[in-house]
C-alpha cells in the first residue's frame, strides 16, 4: 500500500516501537543483570546500563557449580542435556511422523482411516494428561535419568503426522505414478521424491519442534533426579528456589541468557526454509 | 517395439462398469490414437495398459507377454503425463536419467542416452535447469525425453498437449508425429481433440461410454463412419443429421423433399451430410432457411434450419459467401457423401 499520510506513519511507527519495547525490555534487563556483581542486583533501583562483570559471570555460570550453596550441575552440562533432548525430540518426531504420514497417504491397508483417527485423537492427550501412566511405563523400562527417558515419551506426534499428511496430499498423484513407471519401489519413492519435496516443511517443523523440546519443563522435572541430567529450563526455576539466601540474579540471568541462545540460533539458521515451508503451496 | 493385444477388457469401479469388453490389436510401430469425449474411459484404458489401474477382467499383452499382473516398471513402457509429472527438485538431466538410475545402469551409459535424447528434442542447453525454470513446451519435451531414454517397447501419451497454448500445440503435434516415425515405437495416444487425433494417428480408436465405436484409419472414419457417434465426433464442424424415410428408390427428408441415394432398405433412417459436402445448387432439394453466416476467411459457415422444420443445418462453402438472414438457399450433395444410419441401432446402413 502506497499512501502519503504523515500522521498515520507516525502512529504506526509509535505502535511498532512500543511493541518492540515491550518485547525487548525484559531481554535487555536480563542482559544487564548478567553483567553486574550479585551485590549490585540486590539494591534498588535495578540498573538499566550494563556493568563490567559479564565475563566473570559467564565463566562462573558456564563452568562453575552454579549457585553457591546449591548442588547444581554446571550450566554447560545442562545446555548439553537440553540440546540432546530437544534434538532427539525434534528428529524423532519428524522421522516417525514422516513414516506414518507416508503409510496413511500412500498405502491401502485395513482400517487405514481408523488408524488415522487414532493418531488424530492423541492430539487430545498431551503429556500433562497422560503423565502418570507415562511415568509408570518409563520407570518400569528403567529409563529414569536418561536421555531416552527424557525424549521418547514426547516423540509420538499427531500434529506432525497430520501436517505431513496434508503436505503429501498436495503432491500430485502423477508424481507417484511416474516414479512407479520409472521403477521406484515405495521406499525409493519416499527417499528420492517425497523427502526432497517436503524439505521446507521438514525445516519449518524442525524449528517448531526443537523449541517445543527445548522448552519442556514438567516432564524433565518429573523423571530426572540426578543433577547431571537436569535441563536448563527446569534449573532456572530451581535456582530461584533452591538458594536460602538472596537469589543470585547475575548468575540466574546469565543462565537465562545462555538458555535463549540455541533456540535463537536454530530460528536464525533456518529462517529462510521456515518461511518457505509455511507459505509455499506450489509443488 | 512390440504389438499390443487387448482382449475382452473390462474395468469396473464398484458397481459401475466403465469399459465393456474392449478388444483391439495394435501393430508393431503403429501410432494409435484413442479419442472420445471426457468420461468415455480412454484415460482408464491407457492407465490399464500402463499398469496404473487394475484390470477387472480380460487380458493385455505387450509383445508375446501377458502383462496383467506386471508392475508398471516391468512392462517396458514409458508414459507422458498430461501435467508432465516432472520431479520438481531434480534437474532436467536427473529427471531424464532417474528411471535408468533405478535400473542400475552405468553412469556413463545414462549420460550418453540423456545427451542423445536431449539432442533429438533440442533441449541440450537446458539439461541443468530445474523444471520450474522451463516453459510449457520445454517441459513437454523433457517429459518426452524421459520416455525416450528408457528405450521402451511402447510409448503411452495421456493428453500431453492439453496444457499448451494453441500455436505450440500444433507445433508439438507435428514434432511428436515426426519423433514417433523416426523412433518407430508402438505408441498409444489419448486425446479428446479430434483434430489432434486425425493428424497424429495411423489409426484411431473412437471410444464412447466404454465401448469401441470404430477402430480404423482417419480417412476410413471420415468417409465411412460406422455409427452416428463417430460420424458426429469426427470432422469439424460436425455432421448434419436429418431424419428421413427410405424406400427402394429414393430417400425423402422429413420435410417431404426427395434426395437421390439408392439403398436397399425400407423405413425410418437418419441421414448425415458433412457441412463441407453440401454444394450450392439452384435445383437442389436440401433447402435451408439461413439464420447467420460466419466468415472464416478461407471458407464461410452458413447456419440455418431445414425448410419447414427446426432441424439445424450448417453448410461450409469455400470463399466469401453472403446470404441474408431469412433467405432460402438450396443445396445438393453427392450420393457418396450422403451417409445413412439406422436411427434405432445408430449403425451405418450405407
Amino acid at each position: 500500500m502506497v499512501q502519503n499520510r504523515p500522521i498515520l506513519d507516525i502512529i504506526s511507527h509509535l505502535v511498532l516501537i512500543i511493541g518492540i519495547l515491550i518485547v525487548a525490555l525484559p531481554i535487555w534487563i536480563t542482559f544487564v543483570a548478567a553483567t553486574h556483581d550479585p551485590l549490585r542486583m540486590t539494591q534498588a533501583p535495578i540498573p538499566l546500563l550494563p556493568g563490567s562483570y559479564f565475563w566473570e559471570n559467564f565463566v562462573t555460570t558456564l563452568f562453575g557449580r552454579g549457585l553457591s550453596g546449591a548442588e547444581t550441575a554446571p550450566v554447560w552440562r545442562m545446555l548439553f542435556n537440553s540440546l540432546s533432548m530437544a534434538m532427539m525430540i525434534a528428529i524423532g518426531k519428524i522421522a516417525i511422523s514422516l513414516l506414518s504420514a507416508f503409510a496413511i497417504v500412500y498405502f491401502k491397508f485395513p482400517f487405514r482411516m481408523g488408524f488415522f483417527w487414532l493418531i488424530f485423537i492423541t492430539l487430545m492427550l498431551p503429556v500433562e494428561v497422560r503423565i502418570l501412566p507415562t511415568f509408570e511405563v518409563v520407570a518400569n523400562l528403567g529409563m529414569l535419568n536418561s536421555y531416552w527417558g527424557l525424549s521418547v515419551p514426547l516423540i509420538a506426534s499427531a500434529t506432525a503426522t497430520f501436517m505431513f499428511r496434508q503436505v503429501f496430499l498436495t503432491i500430485p498423484d502423477e508424481m507417484l505414478e511416474s516414479s512407479r513407471i520409472d521403477g521406484a519401489k515405495p521406499m525409493r519413492f519416499f527417499w528420492d521424491i517425497l523427502i526432497p519435496l517436503s524439505r521446507t516443511n521438514i525445516a519449518a517443523l524442525f524449528v517448531i519442534l526443537f523449541i517445543y523440546g527445548w522448552n519442556q519443563y514438567l516432564w524433565p522435572l518429573l523423571i530426572t533426579t540426578d543433577s547431571d541430567m537436569t535441563t536448563i529450563v527446569m534449573s532456572i526455576k530451581q535456582m530461584l528456589e533452591s538458594a536460602e539466601q538472596q537469589p543470585e540474579w547475575n548468575i540466574i540471568m546469565m543462565t537465562a541468557l545462555l538458555a535463549m541462545i540455541p533456540p535463537v540460533f536454530v530460528v536464525i539458521a533456518m529462517q529462510k526454509l521456515f518461511v518457505q515451508g509455511l507459505t509455499e503451496t506450489d509443488k | 517395439m512390440a504389438t499390443i493385444k487387448l482382449e475382452d477388457l473390462v474395468k469396473t469401479y464398484g458397481d459401475v462398469e466403465v469399459l465393456h469388453n474392449l478388444n483391439g490389436n495394435i501393430q508393431d510401430g503403429e501410432f494409435v490414437v484413442v479419442v472420445g469425449p471426457s468420461g468415455c474411459g480412454k484415460s482408464t484404458l491407457l492407465r490399464m495398459i500402463a499398469g496404473l489401474e487394475k484390470i477387472t477382467s480380460g487380458k493385455i499383452s505387450i509383445g508375446d507377454k501377458t502383462v496383467n499382473d506386471l508392475e508398471p516398471a516391468d512392462r517396458d513402457i514409458a508414459m507422458v503425463f498430461q501435467n508432465y509429472a516432472l520431479y520438481p527438485h531434480m534437474s532436467v538431466r536427473q529427471n531424464m536419467g532417474y528411471g535408468l538410475k533405478i535400473r542400475k545402469i552405468e553412469k556413463q551409459e545414462i549420460e550418453r542416452r540423456v545427451l542423445e535424447a536431449a539432442e533429438i528434442l533440442g533441449i541440450s542447453e537446458y539439461l541443468d535447469r530445474k523444471p520450474r525454470q522451463l516453459s510449457g513446451g520445454q517441459r513437454q519435451r523433457v517429459a518426452m525425453g524421459r520416455a525416450i531414454v528408457r528405450d521402451p517397447q511402447v510409448f503411452l501419451f495421456d493428453e500431453p498437449l492439453s496444457n499448451l497454448d494453441a500455436k505450440l500445440r500444433v507445433q508439438m503435434r507435428l514434432e511428436i508425429r515426426k519423433l514417433q516415425k523416426r523412433l518407430n515405437v508402438t505408441s498409444i495416444y489419448v486425446t479428446h481433440d479430434q483434430v489432434e487425433a486425425m493428424t497424429l494417428g495411423d489409426r484411431l480408436m473412437v471410444l464412447n461410454d466404454g465401448v469401441v465405436e470404430q477402430f480404423g484409419t482417419p480417412i476410413e472414419l471420415y468417409d465411412h463412419p460406422e455409427t452416428i457417434f463417430v460420424a458426429g465426433f469426427i470432422g469439424s464442424p460436425s455432421m448434419n443429421f436429418i431424419p428421413a424415410d427410405c424406400s427402394e428408390k429414393s430417400i425423402s427428408l422429413c420435410n417431404g423433399k426427395k434426395i437421390n441415394k439408392s439403398l436397399k432398405h425400407k423405413g425410418k433412417v437418419s441421414i448425415g451430410i458433412r457441412p463441407e459436402h453440401l454444394e450450392e445448387d439452384k435445383k437442389g432439394n436440401i433447402r435451408i432457411v439461413i439464420q447467420m453466416v460466419e466468415q472464416l476467411g478461407s471458407n464461410s459457415l452458413l447456419h440455418g434450419t431445414l425448410e419447414d422444420t427446426d432441424i439445424e443445418i450448417v453448410a461450409s462453402l469455400s470463399g466469401h459467401v453472403t446470404a441474408e438472414a431469412g433467405s432460402i438457399v438450396s443445396f445438393s450433395a453427392k450420393e457418396t457423401n450422403i451417409h445413412v444410419f439406422n436411427p434405432d441401432t445408430e449403425k451405418r446402413l450405407g
